[in-house]
């Protein structure tokens, strides 16, 4: 959904400036992972607002239902049995997009406007504009983006782009029982994950942290995560950033440079042309069958 | 390769012609899709292709096209394209060649250029069909592991551009050597063409020195 264009700050595959008249609250989604209690309350919420059902499947041994995310589940409750400081732990991770402030998807697409990036922050795909090549699968750090192969578009959270643009929370905020989800502005929502991490500290949780990652420049969802030394056990990424594959592969300057040379071969062959002319059989001189 | 009486020699059989003139369609077909999803300032090229949905659909099936048009095409065509002695020579002179102030006299059927684009050929069209392959949505690139694709993707970019600057050279080297594009569209030259760039292959055709 895109209806507020007068808020898109980029546009992929675009030489963009963006409008700038008016200014939007950069806003952000907190998931304090210690209160979460697991209900699914959000993933449910989200089939419901979005009006998406994904295929009843197997029972796979765990209660993460469906096993992944896909095109018709945008954000997942994942339940991850560990072991931390010598005790068992439930860890739990709602995952799903994250609104990254430099979102490998976007730098990825090649298609014109199919990934856009709204001055709130807001992550969105254009499907209209999809053309089902799934580089955006290759450039977010996190495997959020899925592909469905019935119609080759992509399909990811949009943090309820359409909602907030009316002002209103994104649906899994709206039905959180234990205020595990909080969406305001980032930066109400940095002071609130600090308070949520002193609680945690003086509960003993020495290790609490804000995951808010800066190798992608920070996201609009991010974490409280209880055992904050150990991403990876949630099933985050410790360091996550656009893969040096994918900023080579897409780079700009390295695109226009390869573009530049193709063009130069073009002008070297016109160059060579009016300095030396067509390379012809000589003139034949009679004698034994026309020797040269 | 037979020869006639009246001064004309076949250099390209009908077979070896239009399989190259099929080739030439889908390597333009390819590249100028490639482009498009190569950089957005010729994004425009997929509107020659009814979108960007259905280029991106139909240039891998353009793409396997070209591999099963190149491959039996290469394999006839290596016999004439074996590196010789001689042929280091012209790639020593091969600036003085293009001056116009170097001609070798004992050239085969091809020359050291000729060769060159042809052994280069093989292995890129190789990395752009296997790379391709890792990439393919929505069907195959699934199946392979999220940094495997990233280097085929980087690949496939980079063996597509090696592509077209020696289709563009192969191009104007063709449009620079009269009688080239001629011998690939009849399918003869001239016996003075023949003695001229190939001295060895008309000696082998028509029995005479050149």
């Amino acid at each position: 959904m895109a209806l507020q264009t007068l808020d898109i700050k980029n546009r992929s595959a675009s030489t963009f400036s963006p409008p700038s008249a008016r200014q939007t609250l950069e806003v952000a989604k907190l998931i304090d992972v210690s209160r979460c209690i697991g209900c699914k309350a959000c993933q449910a919420a989200c089939m419901e607002w979005n009006d998406l059902r994904d295929q009843v499947g197997l029972n796979l041994g765990a209660y993460t239902d469906p096993p992944d995310l896909g095109d018709q589940t945008w954000t997942l409750m994942r339940f991850t049995e560990d072991v931390v400081d010598g005790s068992f732990r439930w860890l739990i991770l709602k995952d799903g997009c994250l609104h990254c402030s430099d979102p490998g998807c976007l730098r990825a697409c090649p298609s014109p406007g199919a990934v856009i990036q709204f001055s709130s922050g807001i992550v969105d795909f254009q499907q209209e504009a999809c053309i089902g090549c799934g580089y955006c699968i290759s450039g977010c750090p996190f495997n959020i983006p899925r592909l469905r192969a019935a119609d080759s578009k992509v399909y990811k959270c949009t943090l309820c782009s359409d909602r907030v643009a009316v002002g209103l929370e994104p649906a899994c905020i709206k039905t959180c029982p234990t205020q595990a989800l909080s969406f305001g502005s980032k930066q109400d929502m940095l002071d609130l994950a600090r308070h949520r991490l002193e609680d945690l500290h003086e509960r003993g949780f020495a290790k609490a942290a804000v995951y808010d990652p800066a190798g992608v420049s920070g996201t609009h969802v991010f974490f409280v995560l209880p055992h904050g030394d150990r991403p990876e056990s949630y099933g985050l990424p410790r360091d996550p950033k656009v893969s040096p594959l994918v900023a080579l592969w897409r780079s700009s300057v390295a695109r226009t440079v390869g573009v530049a040379t193709m063009f130069a071969v073009l002008v070297a062959g016109i160059l060579h042309y009016m300095r030396h002319g067509p390379l012809e059989v000589p003139e034949e001189k009679g004698g034994k069958e026309g020797l040269p | 390769m037979s020869n006639r009486d009246d001064g004309i020699i076949l250099r390209h059989t009908e077979g070896e012609r239009v399989t190259h003139w099929a080739l030439a369609i889908a390597f333009v077909f390819l590249f100028l899709s490639g482009l498009a999803l190569f950089h957005p300032f010729f994004f425009w090229l997929s509107l020659l292709f009814g979108g960007g949905q259905f280029m991106r659909f139909i240039h891998p099936l353009a793409g396997v096209v070209l591999v099963f048009l190149f491959y039996p095409y290469a394999a006839r065509l290596w016999r004439d394209n074996r590196w010789l002695p001689a042929d280091q020579a012209w790639v020593t002179h091969m600036f003085q060649y293009m001056r116009k102030g170097y001609h070798p006299t004992d050239t085969g059927k091809y020359n050291a250029g000729q060769k060159l684009m042809y052994w280069s050929m093989i292995p890129i069209i190789a990395v752009l069909f296997l790379t391709g392959i890792v990439i393919w949505q929505p069907w195959i690139a699934p199946a392979f592991p999220p940094t495997l694709r990233r280097i085929a993707a980087l690949l496939h970019a980079a063996a597509a551009f090696a592509m077209f600057v020696g289709i563009g050279v192969h191009w104007y080297a063709a449009y620079w050597t009269r009688g080239s594009i001629r011998s690939m569209v009849h399918g003869t030259v001239t016996r003075a063409w023949a003695r001229f760039h190939h001295p060895a292959w008309y000696r082998e055709v028509t029995g005479k020195d050149p």
